[in-house]
């Protein structure tokens, strides 16, 4: 068997991306579409840990600081679900349509 | 000291990240997808303990599955997701979304094709202890800047959920 080359994580993390964006085009719950965006920083995260292994740890750094975006992105999207949850009735992404014409 | 089945471990690990991708872009209940990204987010954690990142491993398992899923969670229980499963799942431009998702796919592997030849074939030495020192050094030294910026970031953050989350401030 070949040995495990920093090419095979980017397609781990290729393969994980790609799943991520089909959830965010193609699924109703707000939930699940901040749930498919983690996936994507996840991928991303992937992807800079095992560049770290290439040329340094500054890609583990990096890692970190999307971790902390993570963590901010997530509180900011689920207060804005609560905020539209209690107008709307509803946790549907084509019902968030006031700003619409 | 030379690691054993790396590569055993490697497809087992990426396969149950890739298995917990796809369960959570499919499932109906939404605490059903959330377990799922709990066993993706479990999987990269071991994948990043195969790259020699002791450090992002630890930080992933306790502010990622122990922190942020515990929110998507609670706020699972706060919205109401019976009357969601009923309905619809997928969106009217479904169709659109997957074609665009596999264009992407296709300009990744067109990528990955074409460059591979630029990626250096050797690897970083093994080190010889745990990096976690050198992390911290980066992250309080080169990065100090950056990380102050994280830090006012994290507060904008929550004053932002509060403000949202709040019924009248």
């Amino acid at each position: 068997m070949t040995p495990i080359s920093t090419f095979h994580y980017l397609v781990v993390a290729a393969a994980l991306f790609i799943l991520g964006v089909i959830g965010v085009l193609t699924r109703r719950n707000v939930v699940i579409v901040l749930m498919s965006i983690e996936l994507i920083l996840n991928a991303v995260n992937l992807n800079l840990v095992a560049f770290s292994r290439l040329w340094g740890l500054h890609g583990q750094v990096f890692a970190i600081f999307v971790i902390t975006d993570a963590a901010a992105e997530a509180a900011v999207g689920l207060g804005i679900l609560i905020a539209f949850f209690r107008n709307k009735e509803t946790v549907n992404v084509d019902e968030v349509d006031l700003m619409k014409w | 000291m030379e690691p054993v089945a790396t590569t055993f471990f490697f497809y087992m690990l990426s396969g149950l990240a890739v298995l917990g991708g796809v369960l959570v872009i499919t499932r109906k209940n939404p605490v059903h997808s959330a377990l799922a990204l709990i066993l993706t987010l479990l999987a990269l954690a071991g994948l990043y303990l195969m790259l020699y990142a002791p450090f992002v491993a630890g930080v992933q398992i306790i502010l990622y599955a122990g922190g942020i899923m515990v929110l998507f969670l609670f706020v699972i229980m706060l919205v109401n997701i019976e009357r969601s499963q009923k309905e619809e799942q997928f969106n009217q431009q479904w169709l659109v979304g997957i074609l665009a998702a596999v264009a992407l796919g296709a300009l990744f592997i067109g990528a990955f094709v074409k460059g591979r030849k630029m990626f250096p074939q050797h690897l970083l030495p093994m080190p010889e202890q745990s990096n976690t020192q050198q992390v911290a050094v980066l992250l309080y030294g080169n990065y100090m800047f950056s990380f102050e910026i994280a830090s006012l970031l994290l507060l904008v953050a929550i004053i932002g959920a509060v403000v949202m989350a709040k019924k009248r401030i």
